[in-house]
């Protein structure tokens, strides 16, 4: 019982200093100075560093979900709606997650694993004493450029997850690129890129908030590093699928999906 | 012995005026849980004076520094840098206050995603003010002149040895012309050679820049070659204070249990 009481307590404890750190995030974001280069710097190192293992893993998962369902739509004759079926898949729901848990286990591990090497380095010490918010310089920019290009790395998953699915289709079935995207962009309404694209976008503001909270936080030395990196990756894969539940919740009272 | 209660030393017979301390410390008290690690420090630090403290591992002397310029918020106390109470500063002039206190850290803390360079450049940029129209670019080949390692200027923290670490830290530290530097361990981990090289170096920056230096240590043969006057920080207050020589011939048992203790280590 006792146990039990402990747990419940950690879990409101750290509920609330990851909601302390974003509030601290939004007070921090629009003060000066602005770290533009700080936050170019990141958007290139967590975006277009991030590119190629994205687009790799959006193709596969193209290539997979259209071989998995082709069987089955052959069965009831109904290989016509594999592009609309693929489409809708990819750009609603399996484009955004797969995505969001592939920068979790990439930018969120590399994010704590950074700012807790710095923690413990007194790296982080060093730039506050020098008169510079490390935070600001840290923390705000990291969580930015996540923000940020998240919704980018998404849009090149599904769109190199689909170039996947049609090549499946033109090898094994007889079908254009023109007809396949045409079917494929005429299922697709608002109701799926609006809401699909706003998620993206808090996806990757909780990688980085998780990522940056558990860094800043870290310590205990080298070993609380490593479990910085960890639970960084742990605690943002199970905030996505949180985010995505609430995600679809709104999207299905706004846009009736 | 001297036990350290004035608040400024007093100017000579010919009636000069009174110096005033840097740094001034009033019964500094601080406690993590209820572990109470200061309980009641004093310290006054004087223009180009090299105090050493001294203390066993985990009697809180980095702690003590770190309150120095806020790392750590105070419990109970007074300190006062440059004639400003630090614990009631507002950020931006606490920043002010933290450009004119260099802080040479044990390990360094070089900044490891960016090159010596960029180490130096980035307290610059951000203070441009220091500046002065100078070229950045002079300023820190300066810096880096002043510590010998001008040719280490393009290579990343990884590439040095721990003593260079400690140079670039300590260039790094000079390049806002801070009129204090607080010294934590700097010759920890350090092997005898390059540790003399350390020490020669700090007092090599006391001279040419004119610095007062507060020094972390635990190695007494830095300490009595750096200080003017050591304090040595025992339960939590400063228990004993003088110059090398007072201190090694004191008759109080634990001050010589101290002495005995770090030669026999």
């Amino acid at each position: 019982m006792n146990t039990l009481v402990k747990n419940i307590r950690n879990y409101l404890d750290e509920t609330g200093k990851i909601s302390l750190f974003a509030f601290r995030f939004f007070q921090q974001v629009f003060r000066r100075p602005f770290e533009f280069k700080e936050l170019f710097r990141q958007c290139y190192l967590l975006g277009y560093k991030s590119l190629f293992l994205v687009v790799t893993t959006g193709f596969i998962m193209g290539l997979v979900l259209t071989l998995q369902i082709r069987p089955t739509m052959i069965e009831f004759g109904a290989t016509y709606y594999i592009p609309q079926m693929v489409g809708i898949a990819i750009v609603r729901e399996i484009g955004p997650v797969i995505t969001a848990l592939i920068c979790a286990g990439k930018i969120g591990s590399s994010i704590g694993a950074e700012l807790g090497s710095m923690k413990v380095t007194e790296q982080i010490d060093a730039m506050e004493v020098s008169g510079t918010n490390p935070f600001k310089y840290l923390v705000v920019t990291r969580i930015l450029a996540s923000t940020l290009m998240l919704p980018l790395l998404v849009i090149a998953a599904d769109a190199i997850g689909l170039f996947g699915s049609f090549l499946v289709e033109a090898t094994k079935g007889d079908i254009s690129a023109t007809l396949y995207f045409n079917i494929v962009f005429d299922s697709l309404v608002f109701g799926d890129l609006i809401p699909a694209t706003l998620k993206s976008f808090f996806f990757g503001f909780a990688i980085g908030l998780v990522g940056c909270y558990k860094g800043y936080y870290s310590d205990k030395g080298t070993e609380g590093v490593g479990r910085a990196a960890n639970m960084a990756v742990v605690l943002a894969s199970l905030l996505l699928f949180v985010i995505d539940f609430l995600a679809v919740l709104i999207a299905d009272i706004f846009f009736e999906i | 012995m001297i036990q350290n209660d004035s608040t400024t030393k007093s100017g000579n017979e010919g009636g000069r005026p009174e110096i005033q301390p840097l740094v001034r410390i009033r019964n500094l008290k601080k406690a993590f849980g209820k572990n109470l690690v200061l309980k009641g420090f004093n310290l006054e630090l004087y223009p180009n004076e090299n105090v050493v403290i001294l203390g066993k591992s985990g009697s809180g002397k980095s702690v003590l520094i770190k309150c120095l310029v806020r790392l750590i918020d105070i419990d109970e106390g007074e300190i006062f840098v440059l004639d400003r109470s630090i614990p009631d500063l507002e950020q931006e002039e606490l920043d002010h206050i933290r450009t004119e206190v260099g802080f040479l850290f044990q390990g360094s803390a070089l900044y490891d995603s960016m090159t010596v360079r960029e180490n130096l450049q980035f307290p610059l940029r951000r203070h441009t003010d220091r500046l002065q129209g100078q070229d950045e670019e002079v300023l820190i080949i300066k810096a880096l002149e002043s510590v010998g390692l001008e040719d280490a200027i393009d290579l990343m923290p990884a590439e040095l040895s721990g003593g260079m670490k400690r140079r670039v830290a300590l260039a790094r530290t000079l390049i806002l012309r801070p009129k204090i530097i607080l010294y934590d361990e700097p010759t920890t981990g350090l092997d005898p050679i390059t540790s003399n090289e350390i020490v020669q170096l700090i007092l090599k920056i006391q001279k040419d820049f004119n610095t007062a230096s507060l020094i972390i240590t635990h190695d007494m043969d830095c300490a009595r070659v750096i200080s003017n006057r050591m304090i040595i920080l025992q339960d939590g207050i400063n228990y004993a204070e003088g110059t090398y020589e007072e201190l090694s011939q004191s008759n109080d048992p634990k001050v010589k249990a101290f002495f005995k203790e770090v030669k026999n280590r």
